[in-house]
């Protein structure tokens, strides 16, 4: 029995019969309608925000907006030491943070003038084809990811740890490595690592079948590259697209192989192109490279020589530590590295590397000083992303996913 | 580069080579997109691919006159080569024709040399911040900007005993 001096109770908003059913059948605003995407949006690489004009799912206007984590990475490196760069560099693409690494020193080294030697050359490869490997594993897996399908997130993410664990073996760190120094390296590989980097490589080219198998067959998958996200080579082009981005649309540029660095002119491999400009082509695009990376490393382990991995100029790397100990002149200039940072001659140099994103170049203008007067970056993503208005204005808001996937931005060399 | 002197000869200011081997061309501002233009639409040169925009403040340099260099990285891809040019601005018309007529890229590397340099693109169709905040005021990587000059959009709390090192107004 009910007391009848009880008061009803207040309805809850939390019951379906708070709904009203005119609410529930209510037609949706034909006005145009404005939403954010990010800048923390899951679909959203890094922190940007994409202000979308939308008439029912089409997409009238897109306007990205980059700074939200803009660190003053050029004002940052004038103010120190060129080695002191190097960890900036790091944070630029933290998927391939090496390949950031090495393409900063080979540029400074091509300022001051200076031949690294075989072995150390050798290893920057290695390295830098394992980051490649790193990085598409990456934006593979989470656009699978992205659009719906875990176990193939799963299955390249297991191939980046593995990756991860050879890294953290030859660096001392998972993400943000420092490996490089100007003139060499920091340090050699270490004992029982080339056998180890085999193994997890055959392990690495199991997995990428079970990812093709799972998403090459998929038709949503399928679906939603095929066509979206075009792209003309001439438009990529003016754009200054680079790395599969532009090889997806059928353009044949490779800085490894237009301008060889290092050793790559030595090595074998293939650089795979597209003929759409699509979706579809920028992910096959990726897979292919990551099957040439492991032809490169494969061989560049077999022919690895032997050597110094860092030049023998205490003008330019430390000396070895019984001689800062031992002798005056290791003191004397172990303090003058570290303190004033290497003399790089007055003079200024462009150069560039391919990064897993495209062309990494960099424009580097010295005083004469210790300290980089200007450092300049040509991040490969900044140009890529500066298209995603054009590519997809007038497309549906669906197609933004896994365009977005498929540039990989990075937020770290976008905003600096 | 010859191929340029040759065929635009009033718009070459400077040539040279740098260590490394790269030809530098220093245009005069008026004349860039023309000699852009050349670069792009001659089959023979057919630089197409677009590389990159920036500034460099030269205000410690020893040649510091006139004040910011603008630098433009453009490819080839049938010659295989970079071309880097050059146009020289004063500091108090810090003016350049804008590249967007003829190349997409150049959009959004122009805004980033206006807003971290203060240069102007004349011509281009959107020319704002892109990195830092609209409210921002100055240009950051100007040399005689102060390395940690604080512009916080919401005031921050004084903190005691927190020094945030040379160049700013102690604390807080």
């Amino acid at each position: 029995m009910s007391d009848p001096s009880k008061q009803p109770e207040a309805p809850n908003p939390d019951t379906d019969a708070y709904a009203h059913e005119s609410e529930l059948e209510a037609h949706l605003q034909p006005k145009r309608m404005y939403i954010n995407m990010g800048p923390s949006h899951p679909a959203m690489h890094g922190t940007v925000r994409m202000k979308v004009e939308l008439e029912g799912e089409t997409i009238i206007k897109a306007d990205p907006e980059i700074g939200f984590l803009h660190r003053g990475f050029q004002k940052s490196c004038e103010n120190v030491t060129w080695t002191q760069c190097l960890p900036y560099t790091d944070r630029l693409n933290y998927n391939s943070a090496m390949m950031n690494n090495f393409g900063f020193l080979n540029a400074v080294e091509k300022l001051i003038g200076l031949e690294i030697p075989e072995r150390a050359q050798y290893i920057r490869v290695i390295a830098s084809e394992l980051h490649r490997m790193h990085d598409h594993l990456t934006c593979v897996g989470a656009t699978a990811l992205e659009l719906g399908g875990f176990a193939p997130f799963l299955y390249a993410i297991e191939g980046r740890e593995l990756i991860m664990d050879r890294v953290t073996e030859l660096t001392g760190a998972r993400l943000t490595t420092s490996y490089g120094r100007v003139g060499g390296l920091n340090r050699d590989l270490p004992e029982g690592w080339i056998p180890k980097t085999i193994k997890s490589l055959d392990k690495i080219q199991e997995l990428l079948v079970e990812v093709e198998g799972l998403l090459m067959k998929n038709r949503i998958f399928v679906d939603r590259m095929k066509g979206t996200g075009l792209l003309s080579a001439e438009d990529a082009l003016d754009f200054g697209f680079t790395g599969p981005c532009l090889r997806a649309a059928g353009v044949d540029y490779d800085v490894r192989k237009a301008k060889p660095y290092w050793v790559y002119s030595q090595l074998d491999f293939d650089v795979p192109v597209g003929t759409h400009g699509d979706n579809y082509d920028r992910y096959i695009m990726r897979l292919e490279e990551m099957k040439q990376s492991d032809r490169i490393i494969r061989q560049a382990l077999a022919k690895l020589p032997s050597g110094p991995i860092i030049v023998d100029d205490w003008r330019i790397a430390l000396p070895p530590k019984p001689e800062v100990y031992g002798t005056i002149e290791g003191v004397m200039s172990h303090f003058k590295l570290v303190m004033e940072g290497i003399p790089v001659p007055p003079g200024e140099v462009y150069d560039s590397t391919e990064a897993a994103n495209g062309e990494l170049g960099w424009y580097l203008v010295s005083d004469g000083g210790g300290r980089p007067y200007k450092v300049h970056v040509r991040a490969p993503g900044f140009p890529i992303l500066s298209a995603i208005p054009q590519i997809i204005e007038g497309k549906m808001l669906a197609d933004l996913i896994p365009t977005f996937d498929m540039i990989n931005m990075i937020g770290g060399e976008v905003e600096q | 580069m010859d191929r340029v002197s040759a065929h635009l000869p009033e718009a070459v200011a400077e040539r040279y080579d740098d260590r490394a081997g790269g030809a530098w061309a220093v245009i005069h501002a008026q004349h860039l997109p023309k000699v852009a233009a050349y670069l792009r639409n001659d089959p023979e040169l057919n630089f197409k691919l677009f590389g990159s925009i920036d500034a460099v403040d030269r205000l410690h340099l020893a040649e510091s006159d006139p004040r910011f260099e603008i630098i433009y990285i453009l490819y080839s891809l049938t010659r295989n080569e970079h071309v880097r040019l050059k146009v020289r601005v004063t500091e108090t018309t810090p003016e350049v024709p804008s590249l967007v007529p003829l190349y997409k890229g150049a959009n959004w590397w122009e805004r980033l040399t206006y807003d971290f340099y203060g240069i102007k693109f004349v011509g281009h169709p959107d020319l704002r911040r892109i990195l830092m905040y609209d409210e921002f005021q100055g240009h950051p990587l100007r040399k005689d900007y102060a390395l940690r000059d604080r512009q916080p959009l919401i005031p921050e709390r004084p903190i005691k005993d927190i020094f945030r090192g040379p160049g700013t107004s102690g604390l807080s």
